[in-house]
């Protein structure tokens, strides 16, 4: 019965997407046009510490629109092939010079949704919207010059560069590619500014990226991201597999960088505290769909759904005096080829209710209009 | 790809250092012994005789390895041989590391993606054309075409030895594409030709060049082969394996004639082997 109804479900959410359930889903439309000036176009990003900034255009630089990615999972030479549903109806932007954190477990398809933004993986059904410009379905030639507009740094720093390229091979390409230069000279001079603005010597130019430490290997990574000047770039967890002591300069820098550049961030971490200390917004992720997007401090303080509750009681104090009480979850995440009906997070939620949230999927909506705090529980804690 | 350090890291080992002089050896045998030798490989020298035990001469001023049982010049058909063992090998290697190579570049970067049927398509191929017997192929292709000449031999070498290379690289090209500097190179908008030369070439090129050194190695012995079983290169051409098959006959009076050839198959094979390993090693960044 599950069976069917996993090989079913794709072809009549895909070709339909105005299907009911999944009308009802996104009947409130997640974000207002601009011509509108609905309510969250005039909102300026929430202050991020004591810097407050202004969104200079109405419109979000990205905007994502029911983002699925369904991967085929063939088990066995003579197994059928089921879905896994890695990113499910997902909606979310990003403004100009804002960054949203991605929270959740690892798993959870937080890598794979950054990934599928930028079209590095395709999308399966859904909408992507950058700067106005509907990128879902543009061939890659079409895509080139909008590439220069969105970059990502990646999680590994030791994968995330080849090997038999030197630092200013690996950074000039992105200058070639989009013909940043018009000189072998001008090139390397660019080059050697962008090595020195991410805090590298340029010695480091004509050396190999194993010559490199992790924090240096992501700085590489970090230049050749800026050398296109782009607008948007995914952090798909950019220091997750770095020295605690090098993670905080890492952090820093992207900072920096974002208040020079104005950069907007998506910013993909399964650390909750630098999520907290880097993000205007936060959403919050559980197998492939968004339970909880909200204003950083908002969502940090109120904590709606149950499992945002459970994640944050999860980051350690470092006062022992303080004691928090741990929401300790029960079972593991289950797998997302198999997703639970309903809302998926209802077989570990202490707040579930046989016959609601097993049988039916919660929208994502405000509780408080206005409050742009969206949470997708029938039972959150208010 | 190729700096300072990896000449250092080639020239610190070795064996490939060993293999790069037996290497440098065979070339330079191949270019000068003949003219070294002054006799024409294929020429009889009736002034040599057979001694009263019937014995052929030994090494002389004049013929410095002595004359096989035609009375020609031991060390110019060797010379001789190692040009064509050599051409054949390199060329043969090349038509068919490049085969092996495009093929498994293409399907490799093709799997699992929308173009999947063309890595399906391609990897068929290859297994339709592993599933033959290679030697036997060859020698039946060989047999066919007749009059073998250099070319034949080098299409028939070339074109039935790349299967196996080209599954390599396709298992290695799928390993390289999936690492995130693949995905940086896409997401900044690089072509995917461009993708495949810079990006997943350089990265693959450390086996292509050791099943390269390796498949130097092979021809060297699959023409020897073929002219041994007397389907290469017809006589008088002094090959490798057609002064094997001769000289077996007089193995046991004049064991020279059997053991020159094979020393020197022996040789080049180890030769080309140890280079193949050395620069192995010596392309991999991470071996400082």
């Amino acid at each position: 019965m599950t069976d069917r109804e996993q090989n079913d479900e794709p072809e009549s959410g895909s070709q339909e997407p105005s299907e009911a359930s999944t009308a009802e889903l996104q009947s409130e439309t997640y974000w207002d046009p601009p011509a509108g000036a609905g309510a969250d176009a005039d909102v300026e990003p929430e202050p991020r510490g004591e810097v407050a900034r202004t969104a200079d255009k109405r419109r979000p630089l990205v905007q994502v629109e029911r983002l699925s990615k369904v991967f085929p999972v063939k088990k066995g030479l003579f197994g059928r092939t089921r879905l896994l549903r890695a990113v499910d109806n997902v909606s979310l932007y990003v403004r100009h010079a804002e960054t949203l954190g991605l929270v959740g477990e690892s798993g959870c398809g937080k890598s794979t949704l950054g990934r599928t933004l930028l079209r590095l993986i395709e999308p399966s059904f859904g909408r992507i919207v950058f700067d106005g410009e509907d990128i879902t379905s543009l061939s890659q030639s079409r895509l080139r010059p909008l590439r220069r507009r969105m970059q990502i740094i990646f999680q590994d720093p030791y994968s995330s560069l080849n090997p038999r390229m030197t630092v200013r091979a690996i950074v000039g390409e992105a200058l070639q590619i989009h013909k940043l230069a018009s000189s072998r000279s001008e090139e390397e001079a660019k080059v050697e500014a962008l090595i020195t603005r991410v805090g590298l010597r340029p010695e480091a130019m004509n050396r190999y990226p194993h010559e490199f430490s992790g924090g240096q290997r992501q700085r590489i990574g970090i230049a050749r991201a800026l050398a296109v000047e782009p607008d948007f770039i995914v952090c798909d967890e950019p220091i997750s597999a770095l020295d605690v002591s090098i993670q905080a300069q890492i952090v820093n820098l992207l900072l920096d960088l974002q208040d020079e550049y104005r950069l907007s961030y998506l910013f993909i971490s399964h650390d909750l505290k630098v999520v907290e200390y880097v993000s205007h917004r936060v959403a919050v992720m559980y197998l492939g769909r968004l339970v909880e997007v909200a204003p950083a401090k908002s969502l940090y303080e109120r904590r709606y759904h149950p499992y945002t509750r459970a994640l944050l009681s999860a980051i350690p104090v470092a006062d022992p005096s303080k004691r928090r009480l741990r929401v300790l979850l029960e079972g593991d995440v289950p797998s997302p080829i198999d997703p639970p009906s309903g809302c998926a997070f209802h077989p570990r939620c202490p707040r579930a209710e046989p016959g609601k949230c097993d049988v039916e999927t919660p929208a994502l909506q405000e509780l408080e209009p206005g409050s742009h705090h969206r949470v997708a529980c029938f039972h959150p804690h208010t | 790809m190729w700096d300072d350090r990896a000449t250092r890291r080639f020239f610190a080992n070795k064996g490939a250092s060993v293999g790069l002089v037996l290497v440098a050896l065979l070339l330079l045998f191949a270019i000068l012994g003949p003219l070294l030798s002054g006799h024409h490989p294929d020429h009889s020298d009736f002034e040599q005789g057979r001694d009263a035990l019937g014995q052929l001469a030994g090494s002389s001023a004049r013929h410095w390895l002595g004359v096989d049982h035609l009375m020609r010049d031991l060390l110019s058909r060797l010379a001789h041989g190692a040009r064509v063992s050599l051409l054949v090998a390199f060329v043969a290697t090349t038509i068919s590391i490049g085969m092996g190579a495009i093929v498994g570049l293409i399907a490799g970067y093709a799997e699992g993606t929308r173009a999947r049927s063309l890595d399906n398509a391609l990897m068929r191929l290859v297994d339709v054309g592993l599933s033959f017997p290679y030697l036997l192929l060859v020698m039946a292709i060989g047999a066919a075409v007749g009059e073998t000449t250099i070319l034949t031999i080098l299409l028939v070498l070339g074109l039935t030895s790349w299967f196996g290379t080209a599954r390599v690289i396709r298992s290695k090209t799928i390993q390289v594409r999936s690492l995130d500097f693949i995905a940086a190179s896409r997401a900044l908008g690089q072509s995917t030709p461009l993708i495949i030369l810079r990006h997943i070439l350089p990265n693959v090129a450390g086996p292509l060049i050791v099943i390269a050194s390796a498949s130097v190695a092979q021809m060297i012995i699959a023409e020897s082969v073929l002219s041994y079983l007397q389907v290469g290169l017809p006589p008088p051409t002094a090959t490798w394996g057609r002064m094997l098959q001769e000289g077996q006959r007089m193995y046991t009076a004049t064991p020279r004639l059997v053991v020159a050839p094979g020393v020197l198959i022996f040789l080049s094979v180890l030769g080309f082997n140890l280079v193949g390993e050395g620069l192995r090693d010596a392309l991999d960044p991470h071996e400082d």
